[in-house]
């Protein structure tokens, strides 16, 4: 994986005194909330319904077991023992003081870690496939060109009061991972009829209130004009996306307004013009950056496991994905127990992943959006040894891809953008399922809950969608059928009037009888729906 | 379309400068809109509003020696845009940025090319120089002169 060379352990290390410098100004009075806001937020902090909540970045979700140590530590030191792995591939805080935040930064440079550009107007931290430099399907490893875009957009001077923030994913693989389609800018690397590397542009996606998939907007841009090409997506977007209204402020509707191929057009423009400005860092840079990403050496070794123990069976059989050398799994560990908080690690838990990532996969982890944690390379011969130990910890739940995978944004609990509770909802429905059995039956089933329509739980996105509304003062839950993330991205559709906290969760088994029902061999639930439609989910709800 | 007699119409004067990194001698009358520019051919001094087009000055820049880019709000980043886009179409006068101008934006500007600061209030000396010698190294190409890390590594 990626490490700093002097270069950038000397800027994360300047950040870190500016921030503090920001923070004393800010206890002086020297800066109003006003003025403070945007600066604080580029350094990850939030002000939420109780506390400040820190949200540190982990570039395209790969971290060591070092870091993921100093990730506990933070917890514990600074927190209540706990951290919140989040949608974006990072992790949240959520019991943060003000007069911590700079040390807690500190901390973290020196393990080459950083809460830059988590929020804010500007460009986020840039996320990836999680099986990256792992999959056997993939083109190459995305992430070294995610680490590139990550120095080009760190204190990006042109880029750092954008009408609203800007998220980035990076995939090299047909299966897509990331909801790549879903970012401000989705990048796929390719390669052309002649066998060389470049990227494909998907620009103007998202989800919040307005979701939409993004259009490509260039098939091709060679690996030695990324960058560039990057620019000119921002400059156009920086000059003309909206600023009148906060909700209409993201790409994806300057995209919409000006028609993909006119918003093209202005971006080939600015392109052709930035070409001659030197902006592109050398292919050298590009090169530098890949050794880092080196495969690690796997050895030969067995390729089956001894399936006699059904629990251990079951867990391989759900948590375990294939790997391009065929004596390693990619092995999944699940933040959902049953009933319990999806996304949460305790310091604990997180001391035991980073050594058993040291132990069983090259000291690597990565950080899944979808809220789980993956060792990336494990050998097939120490999965029962892996998963013995992560049993033993309460982490061996054999859900991944199921009904109990919930992805459930913070909500009501801690946001204060929230209308309503996530997280008791994800909690009662992984009960349900796991106390009836089901799970196993259902299959793969995602199911996505946001507790507002910010849509930080991915509801459009999910094979079952809950989104939290206000109404006249009380929680209540839409339902929402048919999304996807995944390369066939599609947006869900509400089924009708939402339900009370009870009744969605009825709601939810409801559609997931009606799926039993009528499946046909070896559908999964978004097979099913796409086949039969709506109308029988929604008879089935209200009829 | 502004009247563009009346030299009160938004611009700053020298006196209002707080910063200048340039030698020559400030331009001393106030700023005239882009669209007021564009219809008068004697100005030397342009106000940019965050909604202009910077590069309806491009034809004019051997004229120009002064713009003015206005922050009405510190949070609305096209200036940024703004002076790049003069800069690299080879504008050397004075680039000055002025209204909410405030210090933790400061590095920013100088990235972009702003050579001039007109803050509605002023700045405190020592967070100045603070904020100008933050950073030791910068990633990206822009602006200014400096080599990024990238140029550094591959020296």
């Amino acid at each position: 994986m990626y490490l700093y060379d002097q270069y950038d352990q000397a800027m994360v290390d300047a950040r870190v005194e500016e921030f503090r410098d920001q923070a004393r100004r800010r206890l002086e009075g020297k800066l109003s909330e006003d003025q403070f806001k945007p600066l604080r937020l580029m350094n990850g902090l939030y002000l939420q319904l109780h506390a400040y909540m820190l949200r540190v970045a982990i570039p395209y979700g790969t971290l060591n077991g070092r870091q993921m140590r100093a990730l506990a530590d933070i917890a514990e030191t600074y927190d209540r023992g706990y951290g919140h792995f989040t949608t974006r591939q990072n992790i949240q805080y959520n019991w943060i003081k003000l007069e911590d935040a700079a040390d807690i930064l500190a901390d973290l440079a020196e393990v080459e870690m950083h809460a830059i550009q988590t929020s804010g107007n500007c460009i986020r931290n840039i996320s990836s496939d999680h099986f990256a430099g792992a999959a056997a399907d993939e083109l190459v490893d995305p992430r070294p060109y995610a680490e590139l875009l990550r120095q080009w957009s760190s204190f990006h001077p042109e880029f750092s009061y954008l009408p609203r923030k800007f998220k980035i994913a990076v995939i090299a693989s047909e299966t897509d991972r990331a909801a790549m389609k879903l970012h401000d800018i989705g990048i796929r690397i390719v390669s052309n009829s002649e066998g060389e590397p470049g990227a494909a542009f998907y620009v103007g996606g998202g989800m919040g209130r307005t979701p939409m998939i993004a259009p490509c907007i260039r098939e091709f841009v060679p690996l030695d004009r990324l960058v560039t090409y990057a620019e000119a997506c921002l400059r156009v977007y920086n000059r003309y996306g909206r600023r009148d209204n906060k909700y209409k402020a993201r790409i994806k509707i300057l995209v919409h307004e000006l028609g993909a191929e006119e918003y093209t057009r202005q971006v080939e423009e600015e392109f052709a013009h930035l070409l001659e400005q030197g902006v592109e860092p050398p292919i050298a840079e590009l090169d530098r950056i890949r050794t880092y990403f080196a495969d690690p050496d796997f050895e030969d070794g067995p390729k089956s496991v001894d399936r006699s123990d059904p629990d251990f069976a079951l867990w391989v059989e759900r948590n375990t994905v294939r790997h391009k050398h065929d004596a390693y799994v990619s092995a999944v560990i699940s933040l959902k127990p049953v009933g319990g908080i999806p996304g949460d690690a305790s310091a604990e838990q997180m001391r035991l992943m980073a050594d058993l990532a040291e132990r069983y996969s090259f000291d690597e982890l990565r950080v899944m959006h979808t809220q789980n944690i993956v060792l990336p390379h494990v050998r097939i011969a120490d999965l029962h040894a892996l998963w013995s130990a992560l049993d033993e910890a309460g982490l061996g739940a054999p859900n991944l891809d199921t009904i109990e995978d919930i992805i459930a944004c913070p909500g009501l609990d801690y946001c204060s953008l929230a209308n309503a509770r996530s997280i008791p909802v994800a909690q009662r429905i992984s009960e349900r399922f796991a106390a009836k059995g089901r799970t196993a039956e259902l299959g793969e089933l995602k199911l996505k809950i946001s507790g507002c329509i910010n849509a930080c739980g991915h509801h459009h996105a999910g094979h079952i969608g809950i989104l939290g509304v206000d109404r006249k003062g009380v929680e209540n839950y839409q339902l929402l059928l048919g999304g996807s993330e995944a390369q066939d991205t599609a947006l869900a559709k509400i089924t009708g009037p939402g339900f009370d906290e009870d009744g969605i969760v009825d709601a939810v088994e409801t559609a997931a009888e009606v799926y039993l029902r009528e499946r046909e061999d070896g559908e999964r639930f978004l097979d099913t729906y796409r086949r039969i439609g709506m109308t029988p989910f929604k008879e089935a709800l209200y009829g | 379309m502004a009247d563009t007699g009346d030299s009160d119409i938004g611009g700053t004067s020298p006196d209002d400068v707080q910063l200048r990194f340039r030698e020559d001698e400030p331009v001393g009358h106030a700023a005239v809109t882009v669209d007021a520019f564009l219809d008068q051919s004697n100005a030397n001094a342009v106000r940019v509003e965050p909604g202009d087009d910077a590069r309806e000055l491009i034809p004019h820049l051997q004229r120009i020696a002064l713009v003015e880019v206005n922050f009405p709000a510190f949070g609305d980043g096209r200036g940024y845009s703004s002076a790049r886009i003069l800069r690299e179409a080879g504008y050397a006068g004075e680039l000055r940025a002025v209204g909410d101008v405030l210090v933790d934006q400061l590095a920013y500007m100088r990235r972009c090319g702003f050579d001039a600061f007109a803050p509605d209030a002023a700045l405190d000396p020592n967070d100045v120089e603070a904020a100008l010698a933050r950073w030791p190294h910068v990633y990206q190409e822009a602006a200014d002169a400096r080599q990024p890390i990238w140029a550094e590594r591959h020296a």
